[in-house]
């Protein structure tokens, strides 16, 4: 652990919050442009969702009346949860003093804390559309959690540790190191961030027409700040993610010591992993089709297989006596 | 290492190899029943040679072959069995296929199968090699399901089917049984090649890790097991039995259960040497008591309920079979010599009784118990046969079944008391049902129109005047020759 | 032992172990014919790859023999004949229903578990590095054996089979770098023998009950006592 009082640690910290808050958009729109390169299409330009974001936040929000406050107060409270959330995971360097809150169980709690007004807010309206959006949202994540803690006691399992800062300093400790149970872990984690921001096979984000979307059911009725909130929250979850994936299972490059030349590497890195990554989802997305909804319990029956099997794998290969 | 011969044994095991591709390619129906009674004939005469050989000399160890008192017995009773059931398989056959309900390439698929499933039994009683056995006995596995679906009937490729799955699923557990015995053997062998090796593994017993053996052991307890017939893998052996040509179900019956116990046994001497000094070292004979108990128990019961001829007698080979892994799991010299000799008479009497009833099924037409009556006015000589075959499995005095059951049943009271009276409530029970269904079936009128088929009875007149012989009197070379085999598995004689 | 001390090619073999054992997962999941047959082959490829790495690690020659058959038997051959029958029995986009998919995986995770504890007392015992795949291998050949229990299909069935052979072989490979070579052969012939087999029981079947449902395989019964 570094040290807890340490200005610059802090000031760092505090920056890399903002990396994360202000990247977000980054990512979002890197995935959009390849995907529509993809697709033969010359697609929106990669700062696109910047000014999405600009537009709306100088817009005025219009609130239904059948509204409650709730309705008014969720997009703040979805938007601080996961920024704190994002605020806590190492980005550029381990061992900042927020460290000690990038607990993998607090994330997750503070992630469901996010869902659990996003979906309050999809209902509040009382449109047949939030409800709908909220229910299954509800569906997915009530399959998608238990996958995800099971992963991440397969990684805390190796780790000792379910502290996101100390798995990313023992997986740079212990070198490349082939595991069963890591790679059943990616694998899981990999189906279940999918599942949770809402991508394809699961949802689509690029759509507000099909009966079978989810996030953005819940967030139809919002306009101006509050969704651009919302949106700015949906991305800060996909880079969450993102950067989770990228440090946990493949932290090199991220900095360990507090210099200026190992910081920087640092953000070459992570923004390598992370174009990577924005390039893999694009063509997953394109190859893949949206299964149908009453498939995605099997989905994520499948994640839930795989972090499950990596545990066992680690129990039964990776213990020795 | 031994002065007994080579030349016989390979005579013995391989002539079935050589006969099984020489009847492929004969086209000719008569002829191919004669070449099969042949070749039969040739390796029990080498059998009995080897016999001779090995009782004068000592045992065989050569060429990863590995000849002891044990299963030398067998290799003869093997290859005796074979030669009577070619006999009545010839015109039996001959008159199937009259029957137009196969044709003559099956025919030809038959005695090319016939002496397959013969090479692969006798590969399996003769070989030194633990992988060998395991392969052989699946390769009798799938010899046998091409003859148990030799009629093509629906019934028939489904008996074959479940056969197959269930036969292949218990055999495959036996490998993994065999893997594990292996692991355990190259810890303790300096040549990993020896490691499958039963004479090399048996002198180093005591060294095998006993907790890989007792996983090993209940491995291979289950998987040939599966093939022995023990509940509850035994959902095969009905099926198998009464879907198949009655030449096969003889065989099934009267030899290839018992090659499955003789691995089982093979397995449970490495085990016991393994054990001996840990806290249990009974696990492997109190499994096999167990097996074999509710074995007998399921089969006593089941047999009551059934009205396929073959199946009511297939029921009564699970019976048997459960019994004699009682016996052999009870262990001690009294009960496995009981087991020795009730492995003989069982299987000289329960193949002689499917050759009855295949006859009887020919007189009636079919194989439901219901249909089939008054033998004994139809045709004597069948009639008498099956009632004296059924007298002989169900344990009547004169015959040898009943100075083996009496033996095991001694046994049992000298170290288990109470399962006595469970082993004498189930042979009551079994003789019961047996004679429920026989008596109509021998002395019931004949319905209209009966009439006689050419029956071929010498082989059952063989076998039970033998069985009979050692229900009278034992001879003295034969009981030397069990009690040799008595004093290598349990480590005590009786005489 | 721990993983970590080991070389990464040994690291690799317990990966490719790890994958096996989700091939058999795949397996007992997947409804669509095709597509098992897929996973199938995968299977025998990962598994063929972890006997040559063995072979690689451990410097024993004749296994690479066993790889290059196990390659070519398990994951090239024995799928095609599959597809081929499957091709002409016209079933290539059946797809079986299975009751509880859900908890038919779920049992699988519990008989992983439960080879686990079988092979405990083998596990402590401190020999080849290679020995914790035994629990998985046992994995492998008891999730073979519940596909075939709980799946209703022939061809699901004999992939249930033959993968259970991938699991024995992979016991083989892992606990004591492969049997005998006459063992092996031996093992693969009778294998591709019941491949054989069961491709003509395929036919025999479908033209008595005119469907690969076993289900319907149901004309022996006790009450009835066959025909």
């Amino acid at each position: 652990m570094g040290d807890f009082l340490s200005p610059a640690g802090w000031l760092l910290a505090l920056v890399q919050a903002l990396l994360f808050a202000l990247g977000a958009p980054l990512l979002a729109g890197w995935i959009k442009r390849i995907k529509s390169r993809l697709q033969n299409r010359r697609g929106p330009a990669l700062l696109q969702p910047y000014r999405d974001l600009y537009k709306l936040l100088g817009k005025k929000a219009m609130v239904a009346h059948s509204a409650s406050p709730l309705f008014r107060a969720a997009p703040y409270i979805v938007f601080g949860s996961t920024l704190v959330a994002v605020a806590a995971i190492p980005l550029l360097a381990v061992s900042l003093p927020t460290a000690a809150v990038a607990d993998m169980i607090v994330l997750v709690g503070f992630l469901a804390l996010a869902r659990f007004f996003l979906a309050l807010a999809g209902m509040d309206v009382g449109t047949a559309f939030g409800g709908m959006g909220a229910s299954r949202e509800m569906l997915v994540s009530a399959l998608a959690e238990p996958a995800m803690l099971m992963a991440v006691f397969t990684l805390a399992m190796s780790a000792h540790s379910t502290n996101l800062s100390s798995v990313m300093q023992f997986n740079l400790e212990s070198g490349l190191i082939l595991r069963p149970s890591f790679l059943f872990a990616l694998l899981g984690l990999v189906l279940v961030a999918i599942a949770e921001t809402g991508r394809i096979p699961v949802d689509n984000p690029a759509t507000h027409l099909e009966l079978t979307m989810i996030h953005e059911a819940m967030i139809l009725e919002y306009s101006g700040r509050h969704l651009a909130l919302m949106e700015w929250a949906a991305q800060l979850k996909l880079m969450l993610y993102g950067v989770l994936i990228a440090n946990l299972f493949f932290p090199w490059g991220i900095a360990t010591r507090l210099t200026l030349p190992a910081l920087g590497i640092g953000l070459l890195a992570v923004f390598l992993k992370l174009m990577l990554l924005g390039l893999l989802v694009a063509v997953a997305e394109t190859v893949l089709a949206k299964m149908r909804l009453f498939r995605a319990p099997q989905y994520l029956n499948l994640a839930f297989l795989l972090t499950l099997l990596g545990l066992f794998s680690h129990i039964i290969m990776e213990t020795g006596t | 290492m031994s002065a007994a011969s080579f030349t016989p044994l390979a005579v013995t095991v391989f002539t079935p190899l050589v006969g099984a591709l020489l009847l492929a390619v004969i086209p000719t129906l008569g002829l191919a029943g004669w070449v099969n009674l042949g070749l039969t004939l040739l390796e029990f005469a080498a059998a009995l040679l080897m016999a001779a050989d090995v009782a004068r000399h000592g045992g065989i160890i050569a060429h990863s072959f590995h000849i002891d008192a044990f299963n030398v017995y067998l290799v003869v009773l093997t290859a005796f069995v074979g030669l009577t059931t070619a006999i009545f398989s010839r015109p039996y056959m001959a008159e199937v296929c009259e029957q137009g309900r196969i044709t003559r390439r099956r025919m030809q698929l038959y005695h090319s199968m016939f002496q397959g499933f013969q090479f692969t039994m006798l590969l399996a009683l003769t070989t030194d090699n633990l992988g060998v056995l395991w392969v052989a006995v699946e390769g009798a596995t799938l010899a046998t399901v091409l003859l148990v679906s030799l009629y093509r009937t629906p019934e028939s490729v489904e008996a074959a089917w479940k056969y197959f799955i269930l036969c292949g699923v218990g055999i495959a557990l036996a490998l993994f049984g065999s893997v594990l015995v292996y692991f355990a053997a190259q810890q303790v062998l300096l040549d990993p090649e020896q490691g499958l090796s039963w004479s090399v593994l048996y002198s180093h017993a005591r060294e095998l890790d006993p907790a890989v053996m007792r996983i090993a052991f209940v491995f291979l307890l289950v998987g040939y097991g599966t093939k022995v017939g023990l509940v509850p893998m035994h959902f095969w052996l009905p099926d198998a039995h009464s879907e198949g040509p009655t030449p096969v179900s003889a065989v099934l019956s009267g030899l290839l259960l018992n090659v499955a116990l003789y691995a089982v046994v093979r397995f449970k001497m490495l085990t016991d040497g393994a054990l001996a000094g840990s806290a249990s070292p009974d696990t492997a004979g109190h499994l096999m008591m167990a097996f074999g108990l509710v074995s007998f128990g399921i089969a006593v019961l089941s047999l009551q309920r059934q009205r396929d001829i073959k199946r009511m007698f297939s029921y009564s080979s699970i019976e048997h079979m459960g019994l004699m892994t009682f016996a052999f799991g009870m262990g001690g010299a009294l009960a496995t010599f009981a087991a020795l000799l009730h492995m003989l008479v069982h299987s000289l009497t329960k193949s002689a009784i499917f050759v009855t009833v295949g006859h009887a099924s020919h007189i009636a037409g079919t194989q439901s118990i219901e249909h089939i009556r008054g033998l004994i006015r139809t045709q004597p000589a069948v009639g008498w046969g099956l009632l004296l075959g059924v007298a002989a499995i169900a344990g009547f005095p004169p015959f040898g079944i009943f100075t083996s059951e009496f033996l095991v049943l001694s046994a049992t009271m000298q170290s288990w008391p109470w399962l006595t009276l469970l082993l004498l409530a189930g042979l009551v029970i079994a003789f019961a049902g047996l004679f429920r269904n026989l008596h109509p079936m021998v002395y019931g009128a004949a319905p209209e129109g009966q009439v006689a088929v050419r029956a071929n009875m010498v082989p059952v007149v063989i076998h039970l005047l033998m069985v009979l012989w050692l229900g009278l009197s034992i001879p003295l070379f034969l009981s030397r020759w069990l009690d040799e085999v008595t004093r290598l598995i349990s480590g005590g004689g009786l005489l | 032992m721990n993983l970590a001390q080991l070389p990464v090619l040994e690291q690799a073999i317990f990966v490719l172990a790890a994958l096996a054992l989700l091939a058999s997962f795949a397996l007992l999941a997947q409804t669509r014919l095709t597509a098992s047959i897929h996973s199938f082959a995968w299977q025998g490829a990962v598994v063929a790859l972890l006997t040559a790495l063995v072979a690689t690690v451990g410097e024993i020659h004749h296994l690479y023999l066993s790889a290059l058959l196990t390659l070519s038997l398990k994951s090239l051959l024995i799928p095609w004949m599959l597809h081929r029958l499957v091709r002409r029995l016209d079933m290539e986009r059946e797809v079986e229903t299975i009751a509880h998919p859900a908890l038919v995986v779920l049992a699988g995770a519990g008989l992983v578990v439960f080879s686990y504890w079988v092979a405990l007392p083998i596990e402590r015992l401190e020999l080849a590095s290679t020995r914790n795949i035994v629990a998985v291998s046992l994995s492998v050949v008891l999730l073979g054996l519940w596909m075939m229990v709980a799946r209703r299909q022939v061809v699901a069935q004999v992939l249930g089979f033959m993968s259970m052979e991938n699991g024995l072989f992979l016991a083989a490979v892992a606990s004591t770098r492969g049997m005998p070579l006459v063992v092996e052969l031996g093992v693969a012939f009778d294998v591709l023998v019941a491949a054989v087999l069961f491709g003509v029981f395929f036919f025999h079947i479908s033209e008595s009950i005119e469907s690969l449902d076993v289900d319907r395989l149901n004309r022996l019964t006790e009450d009835e006592g066959g025909s």
